[in-house]
């Protein structure tokens, strides 16, 4: 791969990830499953977990039925204060497995506002993603939401 | 003016120190004044006579400190305690704070030591707190050390008593509490072995913070009524039927343990929330993928729900395949955190673990039936505050308090604060 190719394909996947923060950050959720495969994984799982090998995580979903599930229950059964995330992302680096599959890690910072006007650093924590080149374009096949801050403040509705 | 006004009231309350901080109107526990909720004074009571008083806290699973010299940092009621395994197997703990001059002596999460040691003059301790060494204790060269009678058995770490019962951990700062078995007493010992019935794998823990008081969430899981109200992912997706068998039995001798469990029947009883015109019963919805509902029986009945509250920092729960210790830490009047022990039997399949996995996402912070229970703490933490001497109305089947088969009741709540005055004096 050139150079001109990898800054091609380190722009698209920069654009996935653009587009991932965008519609959670602005009440898509339901154009949030699209962005993953059929057979993805999907998981939100505390550092504390993660640096001590252990699997559990607050949310974790090994297909995209259960990311569609999740919304629906968000938008029809679950019962939560009105909140807006921010999500801040930096250092997007790509690793490619092989010509359609790319492994990729980046940052987040989620601030949160809730319904009194506050906002504050919800959660803090990093990308640990694998995407896949499909018909529709690249898609998350796994994507994992690592997070270094150690409580969830009050609860966790809106996906990492 | 001001002045004499101020040694007045505090002559008043040094003659007066039994009076009550807290005024409970009815003697049934119907009636909880908010300030209990809210007050400092009442919160720093609690800490010295529920949490250094008679009881038992939860502080760990023994599968989380399988080896020797394990040791996790955790908390007894707001002390901050470690518990260790020691080279002979055995279960320790201390209070974190250095017999010199009060540091904290571990400052990780969990880890495997032989010893501690304090970072600020490097005293260090045994895995059960006793003191071994003290730097240049016989001084050095023309400087003295420490002195002649400084005997270093009397300086060890604040030692707690502790006992495991079937590889959940205990401790205690109180030669008054009862042997763990009794504590835990015969109403509630069959359901603890119930879970617990083999050996367990530790499988992480999640971690939720609410601004509000450590007591609201035992009201809320002493409380089958709300579990349809509230968490309405039951009755969208129509699992959740009021016509399943239920149970709610509370501790004999002081209420302040119960265990509330939700039985499947085959009877389909949605009639009855169709009757009230609850606005859940929308029947349009249902999961694509429902595995995250799937039930694996593993035990004598089909038993969807288990909540078991183990005062004062306990609950055990079941809740189809997913299996918890929830440690409830007090962190002031106006916040606590709960921490999610998720853990398994050893002898998992790998199909049984990851459906256990999978249905971790019913509970804890994100959960699908328990995320809206720390809202709703936080709803009465703030509706509550300005107006301390105002009661809550707990009523729900007050005229049947001997009734058990029942989720429609808030007899467990009253029990519970009929108990909790008692400890507290009030």
């Amino acid at each position: 791969m050139d150079k001109m190719e990898q800054m091609l394909l380190w722009f698209e996947l920069h654009s996935l990830q653009e587009r991932y923060v965008s519609v959670l950050d602005n009440d898509r959720l339901e154009e949030w499953p699209t962005l993953f495969t059929e057979d993805c994984e999907y998981g939100v799982i505390p550092r504390e977990n993660e640096d001590m090998g252990l699997p559990v995580g607050v949310i974790w979903c090994n297909n995209q039925r259960m990311l569609r599930d999740r919304v629906v229950s968000l938008r029809h059964a679950n019962i939560f204060e009105a909140h807006s995330y921010r999500h801040m992302t930096s250092g997007l680096q790509i690793t490619p497995v092989d010509a359609d599959t790319v492994e990729m890690r980046s940052n987040y910072v989620v601030v949160q506002t809730r319904a009194n006007g506050e906002s504050q650093v919800y959660q803090a924590g990093r990308y640990e993603d694998r995407v896949v080149r499909t018909p529709e374009g690249w898609r998350f096949q796994k994507k994992r939401a690592i997070f270094d801050t150690s409580r969830v403040q009050t609860l966790l509705a809106t996906p990492i | 003016m001001s002045a004499v006004h101020t040694s007045e009231a505090a002559a008043v309350a040094a003659d007066a120190p039994a009076q009550k901080l807290a005024f409970f109107p009815r003697e049934d526990g119907s009636r909880v004044p908010y300030e209990v909720f809210s007050s400092q004074e009442i919160y720093d009571l609690e800490q010295e006579r529920i949490f250094r008083g008679p009881t038992w806290s939860f502080l760990a699973l023994e599968a989380e400190i399988p080896k020797p010299g394990d040791y996790k940092s955790t908390f007894v009621g707001d002390t901050p305690v470690v518990v260790t395994r020691t080279e002979e197997g055995e279960l320790a703990a201390w209070v974190n704070r250095c017999s010199h001059r009060g540091a904290m002596v571990c400052r990780n999460a969990r880890g495997n030591a032989s010893s501690h040691s304090c970072v600020y003059h490097q005293w260090s301790f045994d895995q059960r707190g006793n003191l071994l060494g003290v730097p240049f204790r016989r001084g050095q060269k023309h400087m003295t050390g420490m002195p002649k009678d400084f005997d270093p058995k009397c300086h060890s770490l604040r030692q707690l008593k502790v006992e495991s019962y079937r590889g959940l951990v205990f401790a205690t700062f109180s030669d008054e509490a009862p042997a763990l078995p009794d504590y835990l007493g015969a109403e509630m010992r069959p359901w603890v072995d119930r879970i617990f019935h083999k050996p367990v794998e530790y499988l992480g823990c999640t971690r939720q913070f609410s601004q509000s008081n450590w007591k609201l969430y035992y009201e809320n899981v002493k409380d089958p009524y709300h579990a349809s109200m509230l968490h309405l992912f039951h009755t969208t997706f129509n699992i959740f039927r009021v016509g399943m068998h239920a149970r709610s039995l509370p501790d004999a001798t002081h209420g302040l343990h119960s265990i509330i469990t939700v039985t499947k029947n085959e009877e389909e009883t949605s009639a009855a929330y169709k009757q009230q015109g609850i606005r859940s019963m929308d029947d349009g919805f249902s999961l694509e993928d429902e595995t995250v509902l799937g039930h694996v029986k593993e035990y004598d009945e089909l038993t969807t729900n288990h909540i078991q509250t183990i005062f004062p920092q306990l609950v055990i729960q079941q809740i189809h395949n997913t299996l918890v210790a929830r440690q409830l830490l007090p962190k002031g009047p106006d916040n606590f955190e709960l921490v999610f022990h998720f853990f398994g039997y050893t002898d998992d399949t790998p199909e049984l673990r990851e459906l256990r996995l999978k249905q971790a996402n019913l509970v804890g912070p994100a959960g699908y039936i328990s995320m809206e229970d720390t809202e709703a703490t936080e709803l009465v933490q703030r509706g509550t505050r300005r107006d301390p001497k105002a009661t809550s109305v707990i009523e729900m089947a007050r005229d049947n308090p001997g009734q058990q088969d029942s989720n429609i009741t808030e007899s467990l709540i009253r029990r519970f604060w009929v108990g909790y005055q008692q400890l507290m004096g009030f």
